[in-house]
C-alpha cells in the first residue's frame, strides 16, 4: 500500500524548501539554500522511486482525496492523488531530472546575486510539477499547469534588468495563457457534459461527452467529444510549444540554462504531452481531434527542426531541437502510440536535460559566450562535457542501441502503421525529420567541440555585438559578499580561479577581453552530465519492453482497437537486439548517418560551404533566419493589434462617446438649457407681459379651433 | 438558531459610527491617540464581525442576527437588520479591509487626519448597515448616506481633479439611485393595496408583479446598480474617482463599494423582478461581456497605474454580473437541467470577495509607489524590484492573482462563472474566458513596466522598500488572497442555502 503520507511527503518536501530558501534565504544564506532544496527535491525523488518501486511490486493505484477545494452546485471540486505507473514514471523523472539540475545549479549559479531566489523557484517548480502530474482532477492540474507557467515566467525573466529577458517571460506567458484559455474551455465542456471534473468519473461518463453535438456556430454540428478534445489540446500547444504557439520556447533561453533544461526541456513542456495521454480514453473517441493533434505535431517536429540548421546560438539550437522532439511525441499522440509519446518523453527528458546541461557547461567554460561560431575544437578542454554530449547527441539523432534510438525508432514505426488522416504528411515529416535532426545536432557538435579554436580569433567588434545579450544583473555580483561560498566549495578551489575570471571578464568588463582559454567545469556541473549520460545511454533498451510492448501501462492508457499502432509495431517485437537489427531494414537510420555525415562534411571539411550555400537561397535562409517570421506577425497583429484596439476603444468610445459626447455633453445641454432658461428671466415686464400675451393667445385658440 | 443574543448587528453598525464621532470631536490635536481610537474600533468591529462568521447557520437560507425596530411609523418603515449567506461574507469584507485602510493612512496623510479618519469609520458603519438593511427605506438611506463621507474623501484629500471626479462621481450614482427610490415607493404602495404597508424587502420580493411592472422596476434597479457595480457604458465614473481618490478612498471604492451594485442585483432585481430579468438578461449579460473584453482591451493602453486598476477592475465585476444573470439562459436551454445557476451565482459571490481583496491589494501597491514618488504613471517607474524586492515580491502575487491564477483568490470566481457560463452558451465562456489573455496582458504588461527592467531613474534608485506598517497590510492581503484561493470551501459553505433558495426563487415566474 502506498500512504498518502508519503504521497505528501512527497508534493511538500519540495514546497518547504522553497519557502525556506525564497523567505528565509537572508537567514539560512547560499548553502543553507542549496542544502534545503536539496534535500527537499532529495527526498521527493528517493519517495518516488520508491512508490514505483511498489506499484511494480503491485501496489495498488492509489486515487484519492486530500481535501475538497469547493463544492458549487454538487459538482466536487477536489484536490487528489492519482498514483498509477502512468504519474509514478513522470514522478521519478521529474524529481531525478530536478534533483540533477538543482546540483548542477551550485556551479552554475555560483557567482549570481540571486542565489537563494533561484533555489527556491526551482523547488517551487518541482512542486507545481508533482502537483500536476499526482492529481487526479482537472483542477489540480490546471493548478499545477498555471502554477509550473508562472514559475517558468519568473525563470525567464530571473535576471529582472535584462530588458530582453522581461520581453521573454512576458511573451511566455501571454501565449501560454492562449493555451490555458483553450483549455480552461476544454475543462469546463466536461463539467458540462460529465458533471464532473475528477479523471475517474469522467472517462466512466466518456460515452455521455461522445453522445452530444455542439452548435457552435449556427447551422454547424460538431462532435462534443471533439470540441473538448481540441479545447484541451489547445492548452497542450501552449505548454508543449506546438505550431502556432511555440513562439515562447525559444525565447525562455533568456532563462539561466539550469531552468532551460529542466523546464524548457525535460518536465515543464512536456506537460502538454502527458496530459494528452493522461486523457487519452477522451482522445481516443474522437478520430478528428487526433488528426489535428497529429498534424500539428507533425508541422512542429518537421518545421520547427528545420530552424535549428541555421541558428548559432548554442542554447537556441538545443531549443529548436526541443521543439522538433516535442513535435515528434505530439504525433505519438496522433496516432494513439500514447506509451509512445511517453517512452519518447522519458528518454528526451534524460538527454535533453542532458544536452542543456551540457551547454550550459560549454557556457561557463566560454565565459558566458553562447555564440557557436566563436567555439570550436574545445574538445581538448572540456572533455567530460564533449564525451556527455556526445552521449546526448547520439541519443538524440537515434543511434542504434541509445535510449532515444528506440524511442524514436518505435515512434517512427507507429506513425507507419496509422491510418488517421494526415498519418502519410506526419510520416514524412517525421521521417526527414530524422536527418534534420541529426544534421543541427552534429553542427553543434562540430561548430563546438571540433574544428579550430576560434575563440583565440575573437575579434573585438563581433564581441561587442553579443555582450549585450550577456549581462546578467545590473549589480554585478561583486557587491555581495559572497561569504557561504568559500566553505562550500573549497574543496575544488582550483575551479573557482575560473569562475572569478569568468566573473570579471563577464560583467564588469564585458567585451574587453582577448581570448579566454576555456576550462572543464567543476564536479558539481559535470556529475548531473555523466548522472544523465546514464539513462540517456541504456534506459531505452531496458524499459523498451514493458512499457510499449508489455504491460506497463495496462489500465493506465486506452487505445480503441481500430487505432492500436504501437500493438501493430509490437507484433514483431522480440527484444530489443531484434529491433536493433530490425531498423537497419527501414530509411530512418540511413537518414541519421546522413545528417551527420552532411554536418561533418559541410562543418568540418568544407566550413567554407555553409556559407556559400546560405548566400546562394539567401530567401530561404531568411525564411529560417526569421524563423518563418512569426514573431514579427504576432507582434504587429497581436501585440500592437490589440493595444492599437484598446487605444481605439478607449480615446473613441470611453473618452469620446460616452464621456465627451453622452457624459460632459448632457452635462454642456443642462448647461446650455439653463442658459436659455436664465436668458427668459430677464426681469423686464414688458417681456414677461408679451410672453402672457402670446400664451393667453395660444391658449385661445387651441380653445376655439379644436 | 444562533447563540449571540445581543444585537450584533446594530454594534458592527454603530460602533465604528461613534468611533467617527469621538475622532471628530477629539480633532487633529489628539491625532495621536485618535489614530489608535480608529484602529482599535475598526479592529475590533472585525473581530465581532468574525462572530457572525462563526455562529452562523449554514443550514438556512433565511435570516440571521435578526433585529427589528420602529423606524418610521408614518409609513411602516422599519430599522430591521439581518443577515444571509450573501449579505454576512460581504459585511466581513467590509471589517476586514477597513482596519487596513486605517493602517495604511498612519503616516500618510497630513490634511485634517482626524476628519479623515472619522470619514472612514463612518462609511464602514453605514456600508455594514447597507448590507444588514432588511427595510428598503433603511437600506436607500443608508445607500446614499453612504456617499457623503466618500464624496468628503475624494474630494478633500483627493488629487488636482477632484473637484471634477466627486461630482462626476456623486451625479452618476445618486441618479441612479434616485430611480431606484421611485420603484421602492411604487412597491411600497403596492403592500399597501394589499393590505399591509410595508417597506421590507422581503415583502417586496413576495409582491405579485405583472411584467410591465417589473420591466418598469428591474430598469429603475438596473440604473442604480449598474452605476455602482459599474457596468459598460456608465463606467466612466470609476477611473476619474481612483485616479484622484486617496489610496484608502480608493481601497474602499474598489474593494466595496463596487461589491453594493452586484449585492443589489442579488438582494433586489433578481427575486422581486424574475420576469423581468428573465426577458433582459441578455441586456446584462452583453454588458457583461462587454465589460470583460471591451474593458479588457481599454485597460491594455492605460498610463496611469490607477486608472489600470480601475479598469481591471470593471472587467473583474462583469463576472459578477456575467454569474448572477445565468440561470435563465440555463432554464431555456438545458430543458430543466437547472445545474450551473447556483454555480453561476456561487462565482459571482466569490469574485466579489475575491475583487475586494486583490483590488483592495493593488490599489495598495500602487499606494506604496506613490507615496514615495508622487507619480502614478506607468512611465515614472521601472525596475522598482532592484530597490525594493520585498514590494515586488507582493506586487507580482497581488499580480498573478489578479490575472486570476489558481490557488490564488482571483482564479475561484472566474473559473465558476465561466464553467457556469459555457452551460448556458459556449460564446458566453469564450468571451468570459478570454480574461484568461486580456488580465495577464494588462497585469503582467503594468509589472513589467514597473517592477521589472533595470533601475529606470533616480527616484527609482532611492527608493525605500516596505516598512513594517505596510509589510503588515500587503501580508494581511497576501495571506486572505491565498487562503481564499487554496480553500475557498467554507466560503461556499455558508452561501449555499442562500444561493439555492435564489435559484428557487427566480426559476418560479410571478406571472
Amino acid at each position: 500500500m502506498i500512504s498518502q503520507s508519503v504521497l505528501l511527503t512527497i508534493v511538500l518536501a519540495p514546497l518547504v524548501a522553497c519557502l525556506l530558501a525564497g523567505i528565509g534565504g537572508k537567514v539560512i544564506g547560499r548553502v543553507g539554500a542549496h542544502t534545503v532544496t536539496i534535500a527537499g527535491v532529495a527526498i521527493s525523488f528517493g519517495l518516488s522511486a520508491y512508490v514505483l518501486k511498489l506499484l511494480l511490486d503491485g501496489a495498488p493505484v492509489v486515487n484519492e482525496t486530500v481535501y475538497t477545494w469547493l463544492v458549487s452546485d454538487n459538482i466536487r471540486m477536489e484536490v487528489g492523488f492519482l498514483i498509477d505507473n502512468l504519474s509514478a514514471m513522470m514522478m521519478t523523472v521529474v524529481t531525478f531530472v530536478s534533483l540533477c539540475v538543482h546540483v548542477y545549479t551550485i556551479g552554475y549559479m555560483k557567482d549570481d546575486p540571486g542565489y537563494q531566489r533561484f533555489f527556491s523557484y526551482i523547488s517551487l517548480f518541482t512542486f507545481s510539477m508533482l502537483m500536476l502530474v499526482m492529481s487526479n482532477n482537472f483542477l489540480q492540474l490546471f493548478f499545477g499547469w498555471e502554477a509550473v507557467g508562472v514559475v517558468s515566467y519568473l525563470l525567464i525573466g530571473f535576471w529582472y534588468t535584462r530588458p530582453s529577458a522581461i520581453f521573454a517571460n512576458l511573451k511566455a506567458f501571454l501565449v501560454n495563457r492562449v493555451g490555458d484559455f483553450g483549455f480552461v474551455l476544454g475543462i469546463a465542456g466536461i463539467a458540462y457534459y460529465t458533471g464532473s471534473i475528477d479523471y475517474a468519473t469522467v472517462f466512466a461518463a466518456r460515452d455521455a461527452i461522445a453522445a452530444n453535438t455542439m452548435e457552435i456556430f449556427p447551422g454547424v454540428e460538431w462532435q462534443a467529444i471533439t470540441v473538448v478534445c481540441i479545447c484541451l489540446f489547445i492548452g497542450a500547444m501552449g505548454k508543449s510549444a506546438q505550431v502556432p504557439l511555440h513562439v515562447w520556447l525559444p525565447d525562455s533561453m533568456e532563462g539561466p540554462t539550469p531552468i532551460s533544461a529542466l523546464i524548457h526541456a525535460a518536465t515543464m513542456v512536456t506537460a502538454g504531452i502527458f496530459m494528452v495521454a493522461r486523457m487519452s480514453p477522451l482522445f481516443e473517441m474522437s478520430e478528428a481531434a487526433l488528426s489535428t493533434v497529429l498534424v500539428i505535431g507533425a508541422t512542429t517536429a518537421f518545421f520547427m527542426g528545420l530552424l535549428g540548421l541555421v541558428n548559432n546560438d548554442i542554447k537556441r539550437v538545443v531549443a529548436y531541437s526541443t521543439l522538433s522532439q516535442l513535435g515528434y511525441m505530439t504525433v505519438a499522440l496522433g496516432v494513439s502510440a500514447y506509451a509512445g509519446a511517453l517512452f519518447h518523453l522519458m528518454t528526451h527528458a534524460f538527454f535533453k536535460a542532458l544536452l542543456f546541461l551540457a551547454a550550459g557547461s560549454v557556457i561557463i567554460g566560454m565565459h558566458h559566450e553562447q555564440d557557436m561560431r566563436k567555439m570550436g575544437g574545445l574538445k581538448k578542454y572540456m572533455p567530460i562535457t564533449y564525451w556527455t554530449s556526445a552521449i546526448g547527441t547520439l541519443a538524440l539523432i537515434g543511434f542504434p542501441g541509445t535510449s532515444g534510438f528506440f524511442s524514436k525508432d518505435a515512434l517512427i514505426e507507429a506513425v507507419h502503421a496509422a491510418h488517421i488522416p494526415g498519418a502519410s504528411y506526419a510520416f514524412w515529416c517525421v521521417t526527414l525529420g530524422v536527418f534534420i535532426t541529426a544534421f543541427y545536432s552534429f553542427r553543434l557538435v562540430f561548430m563546438t567541440f571540433h574544428g579550430p579554436e576560434r575563440f583565440r580569433e575573437v575579434a573585438h567588434d563581433a564581441h561587442s555585438a553579443h555582450e549585450s545579450t550577456h549581462v546578467k544583473t545590473d549589480k554585478d555580483a561583486g557587491h555581495e559578499p559572497d561569504v557561504s561560498h568559500g566553505d562550500a566549495h573549497g574543496h575544488h578551489a582550483h575551479d573557482d580561479h575560473g569562475h572569478a575570471t569568468a566573473h570579471a571578464t563577464g560583467h564588469d568588463d564585458h567585451g574587453h577581453h582577448g581570448p579566454v582559454e576555456p576550462h572543464e567545469s567543476p564536479w558539481v556541473v559535470t556529475l548531473p552530465l555523466i548522472l544523465l549520460a546514464i539513462p540517456s545511454l541504456f534506459i531505452g533498451a531496458f524499459t523498451i519492453g514493458p512499457m510499449l510492448f508489455g504491460d506497463y501501462f495496462n489500465g493506465v492508457l486506452y487505445v480503441e482497437e481500430a487505432h492500436d499502432t504501437l500493438g501493430h509495431v509490437g507484433e514483431s517485437w522480440h527484444g530489443p537486439l531484434q529491433f536493433i537489427v530490425h531498423a537497419f531494414q527501414a530509411p530512418t537510420i540511413y537518414l541519421a548517418f546522413a545528417g551527420w555525415a552532411a554536418a561533418w562534411f559541410l562543418y568540418i571539411k568544407r566550413p567554407d560551404l555553409p556559407g556559400v550555400i546560405a548566400a546562394k537561397f539567401s530567401a530561404l535562409y531568411q525564411l529560417f533566419a526569421k524563423k518563418y517570421f512569426f514573431d514579427e506577425i504576432y507582434q504587429a497583429v497581436f501585440a500592437r493589434g490589440s493595444v492599437g484596439l484598446g487605444s481605439a476603444l478607449w480615446r473613441v468610445g470611453d473618452v469620446a462617446l460616452i464621456d465627451g459626447a453622452a457624459v460632459n455633453g448632457s452635462a454642456r445641454v443642462v448647461g446650455w438649457l439653463s442658459g436659455v432658461m436664465r436668458r427668459l428671466q430677464s426681469g423686464y415686464l414688458y417681456h414677461y407681459a408679451f410672453a402672457m400675451i402670446i400664451g393667453l393667445s395660444v391658449l385661445l385658440a387651441w380653445y376655439v379651433l379644436r | 438558531m444562533s447563540t449571540i443574543t445581543w444585537p450584533i448587528l446594530s454594534v458592527l453598525i454603530w460602533l465604528p459610527i461613534a468611533g467617527g464621532v469621538a475622532m471628530l470631536a477629539l480633532g487633529d490635536r489628539g491625532i495621536a491617540l485618535g489614530r489608535w481610537i480608529a484602529l482599535i474600533t475598526t479592529a475590533v468591529t472585525f473581530g465581532i464581525s468574525t462572530l457572525l462568521w462563526t455562529n452562523f447557520d449554514t443550514t438556512t437560507a433565511s435570516m440571521q442576527f435578526v433585529e427589528e425596530r420602529t423606524w418610521i411609523p408614518l409609513f411602516n418603515s422599519l430599522y430591521a437588520l439581518g443577515v444571509d449567506g450573501f449579505a454576512m461574507p460581504l459585511i466581513v469584507l467590509t471589517a476586514f479591509i477597513t482596519p487596513l485602510v486605517v493602517i495604511a493612512g498612519w503616516t500618510v496623510i497630513e490634511k485634517k487626519p482626524a476628519q479623515y479618519y472619522a470619514a472612514f469609520l463612518i462609511l464602514e458603519g453605514l456600508m455594514i448597515g447597507v448590507f444588514a438593511a432588511l427595510d428598503a427605506m433603511l437600506f436607500y438611506v443608508l445607500w446614499e448616506a453612504m456617499l457623503i463621507p466618500m464624496f468628503i474623501i475624494i474630494g478633500i484629500w483627493g488629487g488636482p481633479r477632484r473637484v471634477y471626479a466627486t461630482i462626476k462621481f456623486f451625479l452618476y450614482t445618486f441618479l441612479g439611485s434616485v430611480l431606484m427610490l421611485v420603484s421602492l415607493i411604487y412597491m411600497y404602495l403596492q403592500t399597501c393595496d394589499a393590505g399591509q404597508c410595508s417597506y421590507m424587502i422581503a415583502d417586496f420580493q413576495r409582491l405579485p408583479l405583472g411584467l410591465n411592472e417589473q420591466l418598469f422596476i428591474f430598469v429603475a434597479f438596473l440604473a442604480a446598480f449598474a452605476v455602482k457595480v459599474p457596468m459598460w457604458p456608465v463606467h466612466t465614473w470609476l477611473p476619474d474617482a481612483h485616479v484622484e481618490a486617496p489610496t484608502g478612498g480608493s481601497v474602499i471604492l474598489a474593494a466595496i463599494m463596487l461589491k453594493m451594485g452586484g449585492y443589489g442585483f442579488l438582494r433586489f432585481s433578481l427575486p422581486i423582478t424574475p420576469d423581468a430579468s428573465d426577458t433582459l438578461d441578455w441586456l446584462v449579460i452583453s454588458l457583461s461581456l462587454i465589460a470583460v473584453v471591451y474593458i479588457g482591451f481599454v485597460a491594455l493602453v492605460q498610463q496611469d497605474m490607477k486608472k489600470l486598476i480601475a479598469y481591471s477592475s470593471i472587467a473583474h465585476m462583469g463576472f459578477v454580473t456575467l454569474g448572477s444573470f445565468l440561470t435563465f439562459e440555463l432554464m431555456r436551454v438545458n430543458s430543466g437541467d437547472m445545474t450551473g445557476a447556483a454555480m453561476g451565482i456561487d462565482g459571482a459571490m466569490v469574485q466579489m470577495i475575491s475583487h475586494g481583496l486583490i483590488s483592495g491589494a493593488m490599489f495598495f501597491c500602487v499606494g506604496v509607489l506613490y507615496d514615495r514618488v508622487h507619480s502614478r504613471e506607468i512611465s515614472s517607474y521601472g525596475g522598482v524590484v532592484n530597490t525594493m524586492p520585498v514590494f515586488a515580491a507582493f506586487m507580482v502575487l497581488f499580480a498573478m492573482a489578479n490575472s486570476g491564477l489558481p490557488a490564488t483568490s482571483g482564479f475561484v470566481g472566474e473559473f465558476l462563472v465561466i464553467l457556469a457560463s459555457f452551460r448556458a452558451d459556449f460564446w458566453y465562456a469564450f468571451l468570459a474566458g478570454l480574461t484568461l489573455i486580456l488580465g495577464a496582458a494588462y497585469t503582467l504588461w503594468l509589472v513589467k513596466r514597473v517592477v521589472f527592467g533595470p533601475v529606470a531613474n533616480h527616484h527609482v534608485a532611492e527608493l525605500k522598500d516596505v516598512n513594517g506598517r505596510e509589510l503588515l497590510v500587503l501580508g494581511v492581503l497576501a495571506i486572505a488572497v491565498l487562503g481564499l484561493g487554496l480553500w475557498p470551501a467554507p466560503l461556499l459553505d455558508v452561501m449555499r442555502p442562500t444561493v439555492e433558495n435564489l435559484v428557487q426563487q427566480i426559476t418560479v415566474s410571478k406571472l
